[in-house]
Parts: structure tokens; sequence; C-alpha cells
């Protein structure tokens, strides 16, 4: 079957089974590797894209289910070789250690900063509370968001 | 599998489902993707409802909730209407999942899956809420209870659809409650659940109602009319909720599984009615 839809602002149109994962077409068929897969259940996060700027999880998704729709990966973020405000401080706070949670964990912040662009650090854990990582512990990761809000509120 | 729909008319639905009575509904697809996977099931043909703008909405009509099957979680979560009328439903689904599977899951993808664990069911349950399932020809309504008959099995046709929940709108003076208890606080699958609605007279005192209606102990969800009904009249005080704790707790066959003990759920049925007093 044919699907039509955006990925990171370009047009795609694709032949794929119909069978086929959100996260499998991405990585697979379109090499975009930054999504990850770790648990394939819906229980760690790591896969989570954005779908019309919404978090959902791409290992949960049939690719038939992005039709019509804009979907934004980790590769979306950055502009060239400009990082996102939230990849930048997940660097600058050492909130990255072997890195397979951190695209989810990026997407994810994406979500709640859209919804909340000034969360505390309660909101921040509740909105990263499905995104596990087995490095580092929490932290960093959370003071990197709270860094990344206040860049994007543009009050550092 | 050979083929996937996602119709935008109900009639391209009914279409899908005479061609081929097995197609497989697919709600959020945070259940059935995983359960797919894991049974290495491949269903000849999968229609999804995501499209069906009519079972979207959240509407008040003729003194009741309406409530979409489709609607998802984070559409309940948000809703000013099940914020201000069904606050219990609302806790319900603050501590349902995370938030990409709040924007996925939907409430009739969490009823039709019937999971004892299923964290929207029991303030259903308390709500005495209705179900109206669909056929391309004919609409039936049915209490919430009477849909789920046991872990994972619901009583919908092979031609029948849940299209809407039906919640009558509480008494205004109704204070209800949901409370879940899990291994970790976020993305848990709950070890014992409860959801109660109570109201009381204008003493302060007396209570008038009460609903209670706990997850994981049971193959589906357990309330107990006949132990409410011995409440009503009564004073409210934490020894009379004790006590009906404790009879409840006599009441349930929990199993012990990787979450929990069936000793512990037992102690946590028991101990839960009394927790609701001292949160309110």
């Amino acid at each position: 079957m044919i699907i039509h839809f955006t990925l990171n602002g370009e047009n795609k149109n694709l032949d794929c089974a119909p069978d086929c994962r959100v996260v499998d077409l991405l990585r697979e068929e379109l090499g975009h590797t930054g999504t990850k897969e770790a648990c394939g259940s819906g229980e760690c996060g790591a896969c989570t894209i954005l779908v019309d700027g919404i978090s959902k999880l791409s290992c949960l998704m049939l690719a038939a289910q992005l039709e019509g729709h804009a979907v934004t990966t980790i590769e979306g973020m950055s502009k060239g070789e400009e990082l996102h405000p939230i990849q930048k401080s997940f660097v600058e706070k050492g909130a990255v250690q072997c890195g397979f949670c951190s695209p989810g964990m990026v997407m994810a912040t994406a979500d709640l900063l859209q919804r909340n662009p000034s969360p505390d650090r309660k909101e921040i854990r509740e909105a990263l509370s499905g995104n596990l990582c087995r490095c580092t512990g929490y932290q960093k990761i959370i003071d990197a968001v709270e860094s990344a809000a206040a860049e994007m509120r543009d009050d550092a | 599998m050979n083929s996937i729909f996602l119709p935008y008319k109900m009639g391209d639905l009914w279409e899908v489902k005479q061609k081929d009575p097995e197609a497989i509904i697919l709600a959020g697809g945070t259940g059935l993707l995983v359960f797919l996977r894991e049974k290495g099931l491949h269903p000849h043909t999968i229609v999804g409802l995501e499209n069906l703008w009519e079972l979207k909405q959240i509407e008040m009509q003729n003194g009741e909730i309406r409530i979409g099957a489709m609607v998802t979680h984070q559409q309940l979560l948000e809703s000013p209407v099940i914020q201000a009328q069904l606050p219990g439903l609302h806790q319900a689904v603050t501590v349902l999942g995370y938030p990409p599977i709040r924007h996925m899951g939907t409430i009739g993808g969490n009823i039709c899956t019937a999971s004892p664990a299923g964290d929207t069911l029991p303030s259903l349950y308390v709500l005495n809420a209705v179900a109206e399932l669909r056929t391309p020809t004919a609409s039936r309504l049915l209490p919430i209870q009477d849909l789920i008959k046991g872990p994972g099995q619901n009583v919908l046709g092979r031609d029948e659809i849940l299209y809407q929940i039906r919640i009558p709108v509480p008494s205004p003076s109704a204070v209800s409650f949901y409370f879940k208890v899990g291994q970790r606080k976020a993305l848990a699958i709950s070890v014992c659940s409860l959801a109660s609605m109570l109201q009381v007279a204008e003493d302060e005192q007396t209570i008038v109602d009460c609903r209670f209606a706990w997850g994981s102990v049971g193959p589906t969800i357990m309330r107990f009319p006949g132990l409410e009904k011995n409440l009503i009249g009564e004073k409210l005080s934490l020894n009379k909720l004790r006590e009906f704790g404790q009879t409840a707790a006599s009441m349930v066959s929990p199993i012990t599984d990787i979450r929990g003990s069936a000793e512990y759920r037992r102690m946590l049925v028991s101990n839960l009615p009394s927790k609701m007093l001292q949160t309110l």
C-alpha cells in the first residue's frame, strides 16, 4: 500500500506492507536510525516520535496510520549543524551517557515544552515518567529539560 | 496481515466488517499491537477507528455525559466536562500510563480490552456507565459490567463495535475517588485499585449513596452492591469503612502474580476504602 506523509518537513510517498510498524519504516526503510527501539511494547519510551506535534510511540503504530500526518523524529530537531535548544541542554548538562534513551527523551521533552513552557521539576518528572534511562539516572536529564525550557522562553 | 483500513465513515467501516467478519478492530493500538506481537498473530484484516470523527467526541446530552469510544485518555484528561463532572475518572487517567500512551490509548480500547487492571474501569463501574454498542443496523445499551465478561473478554458481537459510553451526571454533592497501588508511580499495571463514589446527607455524616469498585483483585472489576446497601443510612466514620473493607476483602479471591501476592492484594482491598476517607 502507498502512504503519504511528511517526515521532518519532507514529503514522502512510500509503498509499505500493511503490517509494517512505524519504527521499522523509519529505521529499516528510511535509514532514520535516530529513533530507537528497546522494549517494542510501549514500556520504555525509546521510540517516541512526534505525530502532528504530539508524542507517540512508533513501536505501537502501523505505517498506514501515518497517512496524511506530519512526523518529526530526532533527525528533524536540529537545523543542519545547529542543535535544537533541547539537544544543546542535554549536551551541556551531561544528560547523555550511552545515548540510547536520548532521542526518546528529547522528543518527550519537545512535547512537554510546547504544552507547558515553564514546567517545574515535578511536571518534568511526570512528562518523562515513561522514558527509561538505564545509565546515568534522571537528575541531569531533568536539569537539562529545565535549562532548555528557560532557554526556549529566552529568560536563561 | 493482508490489509489495513482506516475508514472516515461508519458506512465504510461496516463494509470492511461485512467483507471480513474476522477483521480485528484497532483503537489506540497500545494494547492490540503488543498482544498481536506477543502471540505471533497475523490477522488477515485490521480496521482502525481513528478517523471516525463521531467516535472522538465528549458531549453532554439529556443529563448524560457521552464519551465516544475513540476519545483518548489525553482528551479525558484535558476535558473541562470530565474535570468538573467526573473527577474520579479524571484522576484515573492522570495515573494511566504516561504521556504518549495517553495520546494514543482510548477509553473504548481500555474497556474492550477488559483487563481487570484497566485504569478507567473501576471509575466507570461506580459511575453506572452504560455502553452503546452498534451494528450496521442496530444499537443496544448495556451496563458496563454486562459488556465485560472476564479477563480479556467482552460480549461484542462479530459485526458490533463499542460506539460510546454514557454516564449519568453524578449529584453535585457526590465525592469521587480513585486510588491505584502500583509498583512504581508511572506506567504501572495496578496491583490493586479502588474507585468510589460517596454521597452524604446535609448533616455531613449520614451516607445516602455509596459505590465501590476494586481493580486487579478478580477476573474483572469487583463491586459488592449488597455490602454497599448496608452502608446506606449509617454514619460515615473511619471504623465503618474499615469494617466495610474487611468484609469486602473476605469476598475477593485475588491471585498471586509478579506484581503482588494474593495476601497483599487482600490487605489492599481492606485498607483502600478507609484511605479514601483520609484523603477527602
